[in-house]
C-alpha cells in the first residue's frame, strides 16, 4: 500500500486507518506494512498500588494473546491501559504499521463487562450507532448489521429492545459490535461470559477469522477459547 | 426510522435524542416539575395580580433552572454505567465534541420543552404578551449555558453514586450570572430603566463563552475520572 509512504501524515490524521490489504500472514515478518502491537515496560498504578509492573510484549499481525491470571491479577487493568483508558505510570503502548505509528484508540475495539448498549434502543439502533460512531469511514471489512447478527446467531432479535434480551443475548449483541465496525486490534475482557456452548464456538470462529484476516487480539479469560492461540501471557 | 451511515457526531446526537425520547423521563418530567413549581408560587405569596406580574419573569427563570437541574445527573452517569463512556473515548471525534453534542441533545430533549411551556405557565402569573416574549427569548438564549455548566457538574460527579445533590451544589453557584442577566433582560422587556438589549447581549455573550469553555472542562473531568 503506497498510500502510507506517500502520505504518512494523512494516514495518521485520518479518521479511520486503511488496513493494508496484502495477503494476510501470521508470520511476524510477513510484510513491511504489517501491523504490530508493541508494549514496552508498561507499569500501571491504581489506587496507589502498582498493579501492572514492567510488562512488555510484541504482537504481530494475525496473532492472538491470551492473558491469564487469578482474580485481581490485573488482567482488566492491563486491557484498559492498552486501550488508553488508564494513565500509565511508565512504559509505552504503540500500534505500528510498518515503520509508522498509527492512532491506537481509533483502531481498537474494547469489550469489557459492560456491553455499552442502551436498554431503551433496539439491537439494530444500538449497532447502527456504534457502526457509525466507531467507523468514521466505512471499512470494506466492516460487516452489515444483518451479517454480524447472523455470525453471532442473533438475527431474530434485530428489532427487539436491548433491554428485553437475556444476559447471553446481550453479550452476543455486544460481540456483534466488534464486527459492524472493522478495527484491527481487539481488546477483549472475558468475552465469553454468559455465552452458551454454541455461541462460544461461533465467537471463537469469529476471532479466528479476525486473526486470519490480519487482526490482532488480546483477550483476558479463564476459559479455553477453543482455537489455537499463538501466545500466552500469565500475570 | 432510517438506518444509514452518518457522521459519528450526528449518530451520537440521534442516539441521545432517541434514548431521551424513548425513556421519556427528562423532557416530560421537567415540564411537569416546571408546572408544579409555578403553580406553587401564587399559593405561597398570594394571588395579587400586580405582584405576580412584577415577579413573574423571575419565577419562570428560577423554575426553569430547577427543572433543568433535575435531569443533569444522568447525563454521563448512564453512559458510565453501561460502558458506553469507555467506548466513546475510542471514537475518532475528540471527547470535547462528544461532550458538546451530548449537551446539545440533552438541551433539545429537556431544555426546549421547558421553553415551549414557559409562555403557557406565564399566563398563570399574569404576564403581558410582551413579558411572555421576553421570558421565552431570554430562556432561549440562557438555557444552553445552564445545560453546558450542568455538563461540567455531571462530568465531575460521574463516579459518585447518587451524586445529584452534590451536582446541584456544584452547578447552582455557577449559574448565578446567567440568572442575574436572564431575569434582568426579561424584566427589561416589560419596561424599566434598563434597555432590553444591554442585559440580553451580556446573557448571549455568557452563553457563547459557555459553549467555548464548558466542553473542555467537562471533557477534562471525564478524562481524569476515567480511571
Amino acid at each position: 500500500m503506497g498510500a502510507y509512504s506517500a502520505q504518512p501524515q494523512l494516514s495518521l490524521l485520518g479518521f479511520c486507518m486503511n488496513i493494508p490489504l496484502s495477503t494476510p500472514s501470521c508470520a511476524p515478518n510477513g510484510s513491511s506494512q504489517s501491523l504490530r502491537l508493541c508494549v514496552e515496560g508498561l507499569s500501571v498504578q491504581r489506587a496507589g498500588r502498582r498493579i501492572i509492573d514492567n510488562i512488555g510484549f510484541k504482537l504481530a499481525e494475525g496473532e492472538a494473546l491470551v492473558v491469564s491470571g487469578r482474580n485481581g491479577a490485573g488482567k482488566s487493568t492491563l486491557l484498559r491501559a492498552l486501550a488508553g483508558l488508564l494513565p500509565t505510570l511508565q512504559g509505552a503502548v504503540n500500534l505500528n504499521s510498518g515503520d509508522l505509528e498509527v492512532e491506537l484508540p481509533q483502531n481498537t475495539h474494547y469489550l469489557a463487562h459492560a456491553d455499552g448498549m442502551k436498554l431503551a434502543l433496539s439491537v439494530e439502533e444500538n449497532l447502527n450507532f456504534w457502526a457509525n460512531y466507531l467507523a468514521a469511514e466505512s471499512h470494506p471489512r466492516s460487516q452489515s448489521i444483518a451479517q454480524a447478527l447472523s455470525i453471532v446467531g442473533l438475527t431474530h432479535a434485530l428489532r427487539a429492545p436491548f433491554g428485553a434480551l437475556s444476559a447471553g443475548q446481550k453479550r452476543r449483541a455486544a460481540l456483534a459490535r466488534l464486527l459492524v465496525a472493522y478495527r484491527p486490534l481487539w481488546l477483549l475482557d472475558e468475552p465469553m461470559t454468559a455465552l452458551d456452548q454454541v455461541s462460544r464456538v461461533r465467537f471463537a470462529q469469529a476471532m479466528r477469522a479476525h486473526c486470519v484476516e490480519g487482526g490482532l487480539i488480546v483477550v483476558a479469560t479463564h476459559e479455553p477459547l477453543g482455537f489455537e492461540t499463538t501466545r500466552e501471557l500469565a500475570l | 426510522m432510517t438506518l444509514r451511515s452518518t457522521s459519528p457526531l450526528w449518530a451520537l446526537f440521534l442516539r441521545e435524542w432517541r434514548v431521551a425520547r424513548r425513556i421519556g423521563g427528562s423532557g416530560a418530567m421537567g415540564v411537569v416539575f416546571f408546572l408544579t413549581f409555578v403553580t406553587l408560587v401564587p399559593f405561597a405569596i398570594g394571588a395579587d395580580p400586580n405582584l405576580l406580574a412584577r415577579i413573574g419573569p423571575a419565577i419562570l427563570w428560577i423554575a426553569a433552572l430547577m427543572a433543568s437541574l433535575l435531569s443533569f445527573d444522568r447525563l454521563f452517569q448512564a453512559d458510565a454505567e453501561d460502558g458506553s463512556l469507555d467506548l466513546l473515548h475510542l471514537g475518532s471525534a475528540p471527547l470535547e465534541l462528544v461532550v458538546l453534542i451530548k449537551c446539545l441533545a440533552h438541551w433539545a430533549a429537556s431544555g426546549l420543552p421547558l421553553i415551549l411551556a414557559a409562555p403557557f405557565l406565564g399566563l398563570m402569573l399574569q404576564q403581558e404578551p410582551i413579558a411572555l416574549g421576553g421570558v421565552v427569548v431570554t430562556l432561549l438564549a440562557g438555557t444552553p449555558a445552564i445545560t453546558l455548566i450542568g455538563g461540567i457538574g455531571a462530568a465531575a460527579t460521574v463516579t459518585v453514586r447518587r451524586g445529584g445533590l452534590l451536582m446541584a451544589l456544584l452547578v447552582l453557584p455557577l449559574t448565578i450570572p446567567i440568572l442575574i442577566f436572564g431575569v434582568s433582560a426579561a424584566q427589561a422587556a416589560i419596561g424599566g430603566s434598563v434597555p432590553f438589549l444591554s442585559p440580553f447581549l451580556i446573557l448571549c455573550a455568557m452563553t457563547l463563552t459557555a459553549f467555548a469553555l464548558c466542553p473542555f472542562a467537562a471533557a477534562a473531568a471525564l478524562r481524569y475520572l476515567g480511571e
